[in-house]
């Protein structure tokens, strides 16, 4: 348990302490907000959709997690350079226990940038349906962070070195944002590009959030939930094995 | 308290140590020489849970660490070659979660890394990250963190590579000391022949991945006929350059690793 603990609050020092990491994090969600949002926004509004920013916040906060919860997952790369990993792996504490902590604080750090983030939105002009919708917000926000921390555990487990981690970024991270439905609607969308974002774990992400912030749903709330709570806990144990079988 | 017998580790078609068997006795300093690529850091691996050996048998304080692997992890601390702290947490963060790790109750915790950290001189900058540490400081932390537990065989591999000499003098000494009153056995790799020659009460020789010689600095020297350690180690082990065997050593592991993963 104390294991746990300090493994978790590593993290979120971690997090604390590395400023450019924050303002880069809270920079990238704003300049989606502004540019696009109020980019948009005119045109949104004129195809009888309401407005932009209100369809758009809960996609940047989505996207928010996503970045911040693969990055702590991927941080597990920087522990292998810089040989911290090398003192977890020999200390007398499953790896199990390590993964899990690393993963919690990870997820931690993940939904702490997103409430920031859903700060920062409210200040641009978003307003969610009330506060109620707060809880569940943070109950979808809490499963995309563990969901995404663990896949960034789990292909950090794999990577050898920080050279893949721009391909990963390219091939995994962009199009399961570009494609989740955080950007535009996913009810007029073609066949196709609708069957891809139903296979995208943030689509369900980006559609909890939304239907907690602002009470609009493309596949239902529950089944968000269900989808999200199902993936998280395979891409869990997928992380967890893949984590054992790291060899220094 | 160390026990090897006929412990071997092949990767692939490589063969890095060869059925090598020896003994290191509680309380003493072992010191474990050999060129580059000779074997020593896989055995150093295979004492200490990181890696399987491919045939024999190691016990680490009378316990198999391949079936007891969390309990005989206790029993020793090891300070790796490459550096292996958290940059971003403070000198005193770094040994508390390693406090954490191995189970040592706060109190006991608290008054580990006092005594520790003034020890090797660095209770002054306890609350600085380590990423503003000299080497020197970075491999003193490290040393400390490895005696944090109170183990009972302490693992040193190269700890004084890149050192200046004061640095190395002191550290030595504070290994020393520690190994004097806490009675830590000390097995420590170093290329440093004067440093073994006066820490070590044994030294094994291992080359090719096999033991070439073995004994006290005395007796390695009368053997060979030579006048200081160093000579004897030559003598022993030849004086090509190892480099290259060296990095074919590595470039095997990895090729090994990358398609088998175990």
């Amino acid at each position: 348990m104390s294991v746990l603990y300090a493994l978790w609050l590593r993290q979120l020092k971690r997090y604390v302490r590395s400023r450019s990491r924050i303002v880069g994090a809270l920079g990238q969600p704003l300049l989606f907000l502004v540019a696009l949002g109020f980019g948009f926004g005119p045109i949104f509004e004129r195809a009888g959709q309401g407005s932009y920013i209100q369809f758009l916040a809960p996609g940047v906060i989505a996207m928010t997690v996503l970045f911040t919860s693969i990055f702590s997952g991927i941080e597990l790369i920087w522990d292998r350079q810089f040989g911290f990993l090398k003192e977890t792996l020999v200390a007398p504490v499953p790896r199990l226990t390590i993964m899990v902590g690393r993963t919690l604080g990870g997820a931690t750090v993940g939904v702490i940038q997103g409430v920031v983030v859903l700060a920062a939105c409210t200040l641009a002009g978003f307003r969610a349906v009330g506060l109620g919708a707060l809880p569940a917000a943070l109950g979808f926000m809490a499963l995309i962070a563990l969901t995404f921390t663990a896949l960034g555990t789990a292909i950090a487990s794999v990577l050898q070195d920080l050279q893949g981690f721009q391909l990963v970024m390219n091939l995994i991270v962009m199009p399961i944002f570009f494609l989740s439905g955080a950007l535009f609607p996913l009810s007029h969308v073609p066949r196709a590009l609708a069957l891809v974002a139903s296979v995208d774990p943030l689509a369900y992400g980006v559609d909890g959030l939304r239907s907690a912030l602002i009470g609009l749903t493309h596949f239902g709330a529950a089944t968000d939930l269900a989808v999200l709570a199902t993936l998280s806990a395979i891409i869990l144990t997928v992380g967890g094995y893949l984590f054992s079988r790291i060899q220094l | 308290m160390i026990r090897a017998r006929d412990l071997t580790k092949t990767f692939g078609r490589l063969t890095a140590v060869d059925g090598i068997s020896f003994d290191v006795e509680a309380g003493e300093i072992f010191a474990f020489l050999g060129p580059n690529g000779a074997g020593k850091t896989t055995t150093i691996k295979m004492l200490t849970t990181l890696l399987t050996p491919t045939r024999g048998r190691v016990e680490i304080d009378g316990l198999d660490p391949a079936v007891e692997r969390n309990e005989a992890r206790k029993r020793f601390g090891i300070v790796f070659q490459d550096p292996s702290l958290d940059e971003e947490l403070t000198a005193y963060e770094n040994l508390d979660i390693h406090g954490v790790f191995y189970g040592v109750p706060r109190k006991l915790r608290v008054q580990r890394i006092e005594k520790l950290l003034r020890l090797f001189e660095l209770w002054e900058r306890r609350d600085d990250p380590v990423k503003r540490f000299s080497g020197g400081m970075r491999r003193r932390l490290e040393i400390a963190r490895g005696f944090l537990h109170t183990p009972r065989i302490l693992f040193l591999d190269e700890p004084t590579l890149g050192l200046d000499p004061q640095t190395r003098n002191q550290l030595w000494t504070q290994v020393a000391q520690l190994n004097a009153v806490e009675g830590v056995t000390v097995f420590l790799t170093t290329h440093y022949m004067e440093e073994a020659e006066r820490v070590a009460s044994r030294i094994a020789i291992i080359d090719h991945g096999r033991i070439v010689a073995q004994g006290s600095p005395q007796e390695l020297k009368r053997q060979t006929g030579a006048e200081s350690l160093e000579q004897a180690f030559l003598a022993l082990t030849g004086s090509s350059i190892r480099e290259e065997d060296a990095t074919a050593a590595d470039r095997n592991r990895n090729i090994a690793r990358m398609w088998r993963r175990r």
